[in-house]
């Protein structure tokens, strides 16, 4: 569809739009914005939570303290 | 496996390529809806920022990648312009079209500003792409997802608010 503003009104208020709002059909963008967009990516990008990280500590120090529960724990898997 | 499907099944570096691809059409289109350089750029990397989180939504096969890519983009122009509506006053990155009026058309002008500032977003994006940009109704329709009628009804129905506010200051509009 491309039948637009027919009415002499309608025009005149267009006319009068676009000489207070220059059309921007040239308008560039004048940097990358790549930079940005991998920002915004690793803000946002998904963490593993510090009590996670922390039990994992846990676990791994209680192994290397007392290797010998390994079978166990082996067993109870 | 293309492009499109990297993209599709999460590899960044196939997103990374669609970005640099398609980012200054985007950005393009985004400043004719909200006239404002550094909105355009926040706006743009909020769009592929759906996009990337919608990533397993888009269709490689059946998709057309520039025209989602738009949609998203009309969406989030959208956005921009209902939170920012109270605040927003067009920013001075792009001139006016006539420094050098007479000032009897200052008033007229400054009105005219207002007015169309203060339409509901929804008209105000269509009649700014419709009434100053010059696309095309099919353009906007596929844009916005709405029906080139629905469109014509906007662009009417924000002229109609134009005049009517127009008219309510005594403003008579007259294109000389």
């Amino acid at each position: 569809m491309t039948d637009k503003m027919n009415h002499p009104d309608e025009q005149e208020l267009q006319a009068l739009l676009k000489r207070e709002f220059l059309p921007l059909e040239t308008a560039e963008l004048q940097r990358d914005l790549w930079p940005r967009m991998l920002r915004r990516l690793e803000a946002h990008a998904p963490r593993v939570p510090w009590f996670d990280w922390a039990l994992a500590a846990a676990v791994a120090a209680m192994l290397l303290l007392f290797p010998n529960v390994i079978p166990a724990l082996l067993y109870q898997l | 496996m293309d492009l499109l499907e990297r993209f599709a099944a999460g590899d960044l570096e196939a997103f990374e390529a669609l970005f640099r691809q398609h980012q200054r059409e985007v950005y393009a289109w985004t400043v004719r809806i909200v006239r404002d350089t550094g909105a355009a750029e926040d706006l743009t990397v909020e769009t592929f920022w759906r996009i990337y989180r919608a990533r397993q939504r888009f269709d490689p096969a059946a998709g057309n990648f520039r025209a989602w890519a738009r949609r998203i983009a009309t969406n989030a122009a959208l956005d921009h312009l209902r939170h920012a509506r109270k605040e927003t006053e067009l920013s001075e990155d792009f001139p006016d079209a006539h420094r050098g009026d007479p000032a009897t058309q200052s008033e007229l002008r400054g009105h005219l500003r207002r007015a169309f500032l203060g339409l509901p977003p929804k008209y105000r994006l269509v009649a700014t792409l419709a009434l100053i940009e010059d696309e095309p109704y099919q353009e906007i329709a596929d844009a916005v997802g709405i029906s080139p009628a629905l469109v014509k009804v906007r662009v009417f129905r924000a002229v109609r608010m134009l005049r009517g506010k127009l008219n309510s200051l005594g403003l008579e509009v007259t294109a000389k």
